[in-house]
């Protein structure tokens, strides 16, 4: 049974990880706003200077 | 923003195929709406010798709209008129007149500067497609200088940054506002950090307990596996001591929440439920730990940290209930505060806050404006639109010495006005005190819940007392034995399900009413709402719509020509009955033309120079339509009415009436089979309650009540055994708001009694009445059911931990079964749908 000596440790980091991630996506503000990002998504965001952006509008 | 260029561009743009083609399908643009806000736009073909008030070509309703459109496609973003769904039923996108700058709004005192950059929060109004969300940081984006622009869905609000030496906020707001939409300003560190602090506490200790929850139970099902299948004592203690090394830091640090409750209690000489669990969870590692160094068989720590994940859900849902109820009353707050416009000794003007006006002070009140402070005229005359205070759906008339109170709508001209009241004699403060009070009063099921809790709390100390005293004294046990079976009972009777019971429901039960637009202020609304039995209405502004219509008393077919004239002036005109007419010529599929030249007399109607003399529309004594038919006398009688007069014709009468909403009549219909009493209570007249009584189905009704005389009507009833839901939206009902046993407001109500409710709906119909009171019933039933579920959860394993038989495989079993079942019922409420 000694691969547990390995295996165990080698979860709990991996675990702790995903923890450490889920609490940095916390403290970023990721879980602010659950409605937006939904929609966010659909939005093409060209960011075009005004000066070529209406050329690519409408057709 | 419009140079010369974007609009040219603008132009080329609003000539292209996809663009027009577009817009000509979806409504906006076809049929004489406007392209940009979707109300009715005069044509070009329809339009009279007036000015054209948009860009000419009857596209637009007016020239805030036709500017915004020219603003949107200039920055390429034309996109947005295809991406989103107008919605008949909200504010129309519509710019005000003074767009451009911040409209009044008190900046400075919001925004944040710190090295150039500087940061404001602000709630958009007139959120409701996601497109809006895109255009709105889109159109900043284009700004120079700011560094980030993010607009939350959720919370409706908009948080801006930018350089300081490069922009100015007032010009950014100003970008915005062009658009259509309203921006107040509100301070993020005032209404939010404490329950952000505590909410984002909880999420963290309910993290750290999950991944330690679940990483020890693992380790269990690898002790329980191996015990089966002779693993040896030394990988047994092994796995405990790793079970130990997580469970114990993940304790201390997510149990902090209820040790910190249990010792603020304690310290009191108190106890509530967080000592029981604060108990059993440290007495569970203590004993555990020793079980471990002993190298003996079982160990707790699985039961104790999985005890502690399940009851930080219970309590984080909890916080979330409320933390609804408190985010709409934040907003109303926020709306609140609105700029004042005072004028100094020498006449220069300032844009203060509300909270820096001093009474005596001179404010400018403009046209259009929503009057911020109490106060009394000194100069001018105008019409005041008081709905929001008295229900009343006709402005009435001010001149010098007329008391205003904050809230009103100063419709026609300007108006000074010397203050009054401030600080705590303002709506806003009022507001803010009411919020407060709804905060701190909690339902009586959730105080049945805290009953519980007390008796609850000693029954178990002395219950796991007794057994160890029992199992040591009585039969002899050695006394480690005796404690761990007093350990399991703390753990086994830890109030997992019945911590959950409540809040589950309640969460859910919120969420359902939330997308059917109706809000739940306080949490034990659902509860008080499902015991009522009797429900009263109030009439303006809730049965009805709180706004006038044209009655056909006047609208002869031989009219037709009258109502189009008349409705070319009043298209002019803000005035409430005036609208109401064009709505009205409309309805008729007359194209309303807006007149030029047309002069509005405050108080008295409008007048326009014709080539064949004047033309007015107005008062009775404005007009002077003395003889003029056969209808003379009854007037103030049937309501609100406009006179036309044309040279040479005789004087027009239009009666208006305030309708009930559409639906009213159905609804009353279907809470009376549901077996309520429906009543009408009004400060109306007699004739006119009656008439819409016998409209909706009412046969209860009482006319003329002040305030005072609905709350007396209330408490008659409560005496008698009634359990009141009031419906009502004026101030006038804010009383009985309060003094019914639950109320439902309006969210066209103003903002005293939307927070003096219970509940708030959207729309224009009173359907949402009907959903609520019928989740509220099923929430409760659940919560019935739920709370049942717990207690035969206790009854059963209580003895047989007392009798020394449950292992911590069964504890952890036991738990996760018992708290599953109770969420799994309250999911129930979200599934079947109600007709």
């Amino acid at each position: 049974m000694d691969i547990l000596l390995y295996l165990i440790p080698a979860a709990l980091v991996l675990g702790l990880i995903g923890l450490g991630g889920f609490l940095w996506a916390l403290k970023s503000g990721q879980y602010d706003d659950l409605d937006g990002a939904a929609y966010r998504i659909l939005f093409e965001d060209d960011e075009l200077p005004p000066a070529d952006g209406t050329a690519h509008e409408g057709r | 923003m419009a140079t010369p260029r974007a609009a040219a561009v603008a132009d080329e743009m609003g000539a292209e195929p996809g663009v027009r083609s577009h817009a000509d399908t979806t409504g906006p643009g076809a049929e004489g709406r406007c392209l940009h806000c979707g109300l009715p736009a005069p044509s070009a073909a329809d339009r009279g010798d007036g000015d054209p008030p948009g860009d000419g070509d009857g596209r637009f309703c007016c020239s805030g709209c036709a500017a915004a459109y020219r603003l949107v496609a200039g920055l390429g973003l034309a996109d947005y008129y295809r991406r989103r769904t107008l919605d008949p039923d909200q504010r129309p996108l519509k710019p005000e007149d003074d767009a451009g700058d911040s409209g009044g709004v008190d900046l400075a005192s919001h925004v944040h500067t710190a090295e150039g950059r500087s940061r404001v929060s602000l709630v958009v109004e007139g959120l409701h497609w996601a497109a809006c969300v895109w255009l709105i940081e889109s159109v900043l984006a284009r700004e120079p200088g700011v560094i980030s622009a993010r607009v939350n869905m959720t919370t409706r609000r908009l948080a801006l940054a930018w350089r300081e030496a490069e922009t100015d906020g007032d010009r950014l707001v100003g970008a915005v506002r062009r658009l259509g939409y309203r921006l107040v300003p509100f301070d993020t560190e005032r209404l939010d950090s404490e329950r952000r602090r505590r909410e984002g506490e909880l999420v963290r200790a309910m993290a750290v307990a999950g991944f330690a929850a679940g990483n020890v139970m693992l380790l269990s099902v690898s002790i329980w596996a191996g015990a089966s299948q002779g693993m040896g004592p030394a990988t047994r203690d092994l796995l405990h001591w790793i079970s130990a090394l997580i469970a114990m830091p993940a304790i201390a640090y997510a149990g902090r929440p209820f040790f910190r409750s249990a010792l603020s209690v304690l310290r009191m000489g108190r106890t509530n439920m967080d000592v029981p669990i604060s108990l059993g969870v440290l007495l569970a590692v203590a004993m555990s730990l020793y079980q471990t160094a002993r190298g003996a068989e079982h160990a707790y720590f699985d039961s104790a940290i999985g005890l502690l994940f399940f009851l930080l859900v219970g309590r984080y849902l909890d916080l979330l209930a409320r933390g609804r109820a408190r985010s709409a009353a934040e907003h109303l707050l926020a709306l609140g505060t609105k700029a004042v416009t005072v004028l100094g000794s020498g006449g220069e003007r300032r844009v203060l806050a509300p909270a820096r006006v001093e009474p005596g002070m001179s404010v400018l009140v403009a046209a259009g404006e929503r009057i911020g402070i109490d106060g009394r005229v000194i100069a001018g005359v105008s019409e005041v639109d008081t709905a929001l205070i008295d229900g009343e759906s006709v402005p009435k008339p001010v001149a010098p010495g007329t008391r205003l109170f904050a809230g009103t709508l100063n419709l026609a001209a300007p108006l000074t006005v010397a203050v009054t009241a401030v600080g705590d004699g303002t709506l806003l403060a009022e507001i803010a005190r009411l919020i407060e009070a709804a905060e701190q009063q909690r339902g009586r099921y959730v105080a049945l819940a805290d009953r519980v809790a007390r008796l609850y709390a000693p029954v178990v100390h002395s219950l796991a007392l007794l057994s160890f005293l029992g199992w040591w004294l009585g039969a002899g046990a050695a006394w480690q034995d005796a404690l761990l079976i007093a350990i399991s009972v703390l753990i086994i009777t830890c109030p997992c399900a019945l911590a959950l019971a409540v809040p589950v429901v309640h969460v859910i039960a919120s969420g359902r009413l939330l997308r059917r637009g109706i809000l739940l202020k306080s949490g034990t609304a659902l509860e008080r709402l499902s015991g009522a039995n009797t429900i009263v209405f109030d009439k303006t502004g809730t049965l009805t719509l709180g706004r006038s219509r044209l009655v056909e008393a006047a609208g002869r077919e031989a009219d037709r020509a009258a109502l189009a004239q008349a409705a070319a002036l009043a298209a002019a005109s803000r005035h409430p009955l005036a609208r109401a007419l064009v709505r009205a010529a409309e309805a008729h599929g007359i194209v309303v033309t807006v007149a030029g030249g047309v002069i509005e007399v405050p108080g008295a109607g409008l007048e326009r120079l014709t080539a064949d003399g004047i033309m007015r529309l107005g008062s009775r004594a404005f007009v002077g339509a003395q003889g003029s038919g056969a209808t003379d006398g009854e007037g103030s009688e049937a309501g609100p009415e406009l006179w036309l007069a044309r040279p040479g014709e005789a004087a027009v009468r239009f009666v208006f009436a305030d309708a009930p909403r559409d639906d009213a009549r159905a609804v009353i219909t279907a809470l009376q089979q549901r077996g309520y009493m429906v009543e009408l209570l009004s400060g109306d007249r007699p004739a006119v309650v009656a008439a819409v009584a016998a409209a909706v189905g009412i046969a209860t009704w009482q006319a003329g009540c002040t305030p005072s005389d609905k709350v007396r009507r209330l408490e008659a009833l409560a005496g008698r055994g009634a359990r009141v839901l009031m419906v009502g939206d004026g101030l006038n009902d804010a009383p009985a708001l309060a003094a019914a046993s639950v109320s439902l407001s309006p969210a066209t109500a103003v903002d005293v009694s939307q927070t003096a409710a219970d509940l708030v709906f959207q729309g224009d119909r009173l359907a949402p009445v009907v959903e609520a009171l019928v989740v509220a019933r099923r929430a409760q039933r659940l919560v019935k059911q739920n709370l049942g579920l717990a207690l035969i959860y206790n009854a059963t394993t209580i003895p047989l931990a007392v009798a020394g038989l449950v292992t911590p495989l069964i504890a952890a079993i036991a738990m996760s079964t018992s708290s599953l079942v109770v969420i799994a019922n309250a999911l129930r409420l979200n599934r079947r749908s109600v007709s």
